[in-house]
């Protein structure tokens, strides 16, 4: 990424005046709040000679003294926008408190990949904007150093200013922005960055830069974004995968209060992901939108994913099981001979469903067509990709699509797939000039996500008489087709405790389903995890082994090599993955699984009868994490988790205290809420759920309290936005064996009898 | 229909569908995007106000019942932030992706109208038809506790944590405020 080309000139009207306008239309309640002072300043300055300061394009210093640093990744709650600003102001060595945050438009010729997702944006960002930091403080310094005629390593630079301190002279960075700004800067890569113990904002706690503004309801979201003249869309697409509209009641539809326009929407070019047949309302209100939307009756073709389901998925696992693998993806040592040497065996069948996203903020997009170019303001986690999808379906270039990141209520990996974009851009299509702000309802949100995949592991392995696993199968049965797997439905071939056990078999095979399948936080780890850390447990218990001494024994007693980086496999950001990285490493695991046992006194508490702890940990997206879960299982079959003891490796900076303890927190009660009652069905091509009354979300009565620590180590900082998640589900069910004796092998808990006593 | 209720205090009349949720009339006819969207059916809580005082589901509450009635939503606990939740919660830094905070605060803001102590207990029951995705119940709670500590004028709010100190004339300023 280059840190030395500006941003390209904005078209048209700033999302900013835009707020204003709007503002303005809705009687004038909102407009003091959408005038910064910022901006007051500003404008009466036009005329005057000034010079900004832009070192790169994160940076703006006006003479004035007003610093502005650009955010440029999604924010869907992650904390980004806090997160990458910190960096940058660090380096720059200005007060946090004199920063002004601005969210970026898409714009990746300026700012390099825009993107949330992955877990990407520490180790991509971390040095870059450290360093784009830095290039703005020692042009300050070179600005300072001309202007009094002294050395440059006499210059010191503290709160914003730039001291000599001998001759005792300070300026500020905004009296030396003008000097500043005709200055070349130096190489990114020459200027010295700080040594850590001189950070003065990384490593703090510092509350979310958009904390005030959703505290006092001001607009904020994708879904608060509006215009004049702007109407209201809903859709309906067909309930079952690839079904096809034959003919709707649009003349009727048309007669509905409020309605302005109603049609057929044609598929496009990209199957799946991209714009699905469908009838499109348009309205003034929303809410007449989708009132007239309860009368639209659509002929469908439905296709032929009608007969699919998920018990049809369940049979054909079965018989897959039980058939030679399609494919082997690993094979060390010679798993059948070991088996039959093993004194204790263990087979078992683990299951995990589909699962839906469903960030609390319904999908949506607001869409302008105008003169062969659209604009979009959009909570998107992967604006390219749908720069793309909107391009290729529109039939228009990359330059005629303007998108506006707008902060989103929620991601988890839903907001990566752009189908709700390219609805948006292709319905203002039909209506140039006009703006449509499309929203789904919760249930399309339900029924028409990216669904995590369900999969199927049949395990069998054995243990010596000395306790020690000597064999380890896992017949991993997905989605996909030939040696493909569907998306975030494979399994790569480091996938732990591949390396650890000297006989061991990784072996596949799929099933072809159009269910659309796409990454959802920890993507695979979220499954696998469950599974492998369940199935060890199992192999512990049948060693006679405390869970952890089995796992800290498991971690030791052999490691093949590691992979060169290239070969890591599989999507979705285990491993190496995407942006590289390190790879798993027992010294790092082993240290986790330590602190997390020490925190949770593990072995140490006598527990009643129905109360247990388990533990588990698992490597993804590049950080190490163990999860101790005690949990309470009533007589009658009820859990209830006590506590969750974390303990985290990635790396050796947290850049934010508070909002990684949040989203650590936040994480492990997600899984939580994944295992306890968590489940898309399919049942004749469609989804069963339509709404939180059956796709139960974790509520606060059901919340627990969660212990973050992070083991600081001298590794790269790495992400934080979902490799806390995977280990809380094992943790939990393995804590269930602990005080039930029950196994649980098939999520979601509620499927489970787990009545004891 | 014309329907005429009082919205934060200050009279306000509409002409919209007598099926129309209080909701949907906040936020496209009245443009108060404050309180949120989220399921529709009365489950998430993304779209809690105060009618009369309590808290309920404004996704639930038709125009055709609205006459007369007081209605609260978020942007009238305070348009400054100064509400003992407001506070607690920017110091507290409670949100994530911060779509369900609304519907949050206008729960816990009930709760502690009536409840100027509240036990976890309390709090579960207060405030289970809330849900936040993110999953951010820790602080949630902890910030109903520290509202009430402030409410109670037990404790003064203070910078949340790590948030550097006040500008140098001592005067308290809203330092995260992006610039658009």
């Amino acid at each position: 990424m280059t840190t030395t080309i500006r941003p390209t000139k904005k078209k048209g009207l700033h999302r900013r005046d835009f707020f204003r306008v709007s503002a303005l239309a809705g009687g004038g309640m909102l407009i003091a709040t959408y005038i910064p002072e910022l901006e007051g300043k500003l404008s009466g300055l036009s005329g005057r000679a000034r010079a900004d300061f832009m070192p790169n394009a994160f940076i703006k210093i006006t003479p004035e003294g007003v610093i502005t640093i650009v955010s440029k990744n999604p924010e869907i709650g992650q904390g980004i926008k806090t997160h990458l600003p910190m960096i940058i102001a660090d380096e720059l060595d200005v007060d946090w408190k004199d920063v002004h945050i601005e969210q970026a438009d898409f714009n990746p010729e300026a700012y390099g990949s825009q993107g949330a997702g992955g877990s990407t944006a520490t180790p991509i960002n971390w040095t870059p904007l450290r360093q784009a930091g830095a290039v703005g403080r020692a042009m300050m310094i070179t600005a300072a150093a001309q202007t009094w005629s002294v050395p440059e390593p006499e210059c010191t630079t503290g709160h914003g200013a730039v001291m000599h301190a001998s001759s005792n002279r300070r300026m500020t960075y905004g009296q030396l922005a003008n000097k500043a700004a005709t200055l070349t800067g130096p190489a990114a890569n020459t200027v010295k960055l700080k040594d850590p113990k001189d950070y003065h904002i990384i490593g703090t706690r510092v509350p979310g830069v958009d904390n005030h503004k959703i505290v006092t309801g001001q607009p904020l979201f994708g879904i608060d974004f509006t215009m004049p003249g702007m109407l209201c869309a809903v859709i309906e697409k067909c309930a079952v995968f690839g079904g096809k509209v034959v003919s709707a009641n649009l003349d009727e539809i048309k007669r509905e209060p409020g309605v302005k326009h109603a049609f057929v929407i044609e598929p496009g070019p990209v199957a799946r992901d991209g714009l699905l047949s469908s009838v499109a309302i348009l309205a003034d209100t929303w809410w007449q939108a989708n009132s007239a939307r309860k009368k639209l009756k659509v002929q469908w073709d439905e296709g032929p994913m009608v007969t699919h389901s998920s018990a049809g998925y369940e049979a054909k696992s079965v018989e897959l099981s039980q058939q030679p693998a399609q494919r082997n993806l690993r094979k060390d040592g010679d798993f059948e001979a070991a088996l039959a040497g093993a004194s204790n065996k263990v087979e078992a069948a683990y299951f995990y469903p589909f699962l839906s996203h469903a960030p609390l903020e319904p999908q949506n997009t607001t869409a302008l067509f105008k003169d062969g170019k659209v604009e979009l303001w959009s909570a998107t986690q992967q604006p390219n990709g749908g720069r793309g999808l909107v391009t290729r379906t529109l039939g228009i270039e990359n330059s005629d699509v303007t998108i506006h990141i707008m902060r989103a209520g929620g991601g988890f990996g839903r907001r990566l797939t752009n189908d709700y974009m390219v609805e948006a851009a292709a319905i203002a299509k039909m209506v140039p000039g006009t703006p449509v702000k499309l929203i789904w309802t919760r249930e399309d949100d339900i029924q028409h996500d990216f669904y995590r995949p369900a999969g199927w592991h049949y395990f069998s392995g054995g243990v010596d008489a000395a306790g020690k696993v000597v064999a380890w199968r896992d017949h991993f049965v997905s989605f996909g087709e030939g040696n493909g797997f569907s998306n975030s439905a494979s399994i790569g071939a480091t996938e732990f405790p591949a390396r650890f056990i000297r006989n061991y078999m990784l072996d596949a095979s799929v099933m072809p389903s159009d269910v659309p399948m796409g990454a959802m936080r920890a993507p695979g780890s979220n499954g696998i995890a469950f599974a492998v850390q369940g199935y060890i447990d199992e192999l512990a218990h049948a060693a006679g082994k405390d869970p952890v001494q089995f796992r800290r024994d498991l971690l030791s007693q052999w490691q093949a090599d590691p992979p060169a980086p290239a070969a890591e496999g599989g999507r979705g950001g285990r491993g190496g993955g995407r942006g590289g990285g390190p790879q798993f490493d027992a010294a790092r695991m082993r240290g986790v699984l330590d602190l997390a046992a020490e925190k949770a006194n593990w072995g140490k508490t006598t527990l009643p009868q129905g109360t247990g702890m388990g533990v588990a940990f698992h490597f993804s997206h590049r950080g190490h994490f163990a999860e101790v879960v005690q949990a309470t299982v009533t007589k009658a079959g009820t859990v209830t988790v006590d506590k969750v003891w974390m303990a985290g490796d990635i790396g050796s900076q947290i850049v934010n205290l508070s909002h990684a303890e949040n989203q650590a927190q936040g994480g492990v009660i997600e899984g939580v809420s994944h295992a306890l009652g968590q489940e898309i069905t399919i049942d004749k091509g469609r989804v069963v759920q339509t709404n939180f009354n059956n796709y139960p979300l974790l509520r606060m009565r059901q919340s627990f309290p969660v212990e973050t620590h992070f083991l600081k180590t001298d590794n790269d900082p790495t992400g934080l936005g979902e490799p806390m998640l995977p280990p809380v589900i094992p943790a939990l069910c393995n804590a269930i064996h602990a005080a039930t004796g029950k196994r649980v092998r098939t999520l979601p808990l509620s499927k489970n009898d787990l009545k004891w006593g | 229909m014309a329907v005429t209720f009082n919205l934060n205090g200050k009279s306000t009349t509409v002409d919209v569908a007598a099926d129309t949720p209080l909701l949907w009339i906040l936020r496209d006819t009245l443009n108060y995007k404050g309180t949120k969207f989220g399921c529709g059916v009365g489950q998430c809580g993304a779209c809690t106000v105060h009618v009369n005082g309590a808290a309920i589901r404004s996704c639930q509450r038709l125009a055709s019942t609205l006459d007369g009635v007081d209605v609260k939503t978020v942007e009238g606990l305070s348009t400054d932030g100064t509400h003992a939740l407001q506070q607690a919660w920017e110091e507290l830094d409670v949100p994530q992706c911060g779509y369900c905070q609304a519907g949050q605060l206008m729960s816990a803001a009930a709760l502690l109208e009536r409840n100027a102590n509240p036990t976890d207990r309390d709090i579960d029951n207060a405030m289970n038809g809330n849900i936040c995705r993110c999953a951010t119940y820790i602080r949630i709670r902890a910030g109903i506790k520290r509202a009430a500590e402030i409410k109670r004028g037990t404790v003064t709010p203070s910078n949340p944590g790590g948030r550097p100190e006040d500008t140098s004339d001592g005067s308290p300023r809203r330092l995260l405020e992006p610039s658009r």
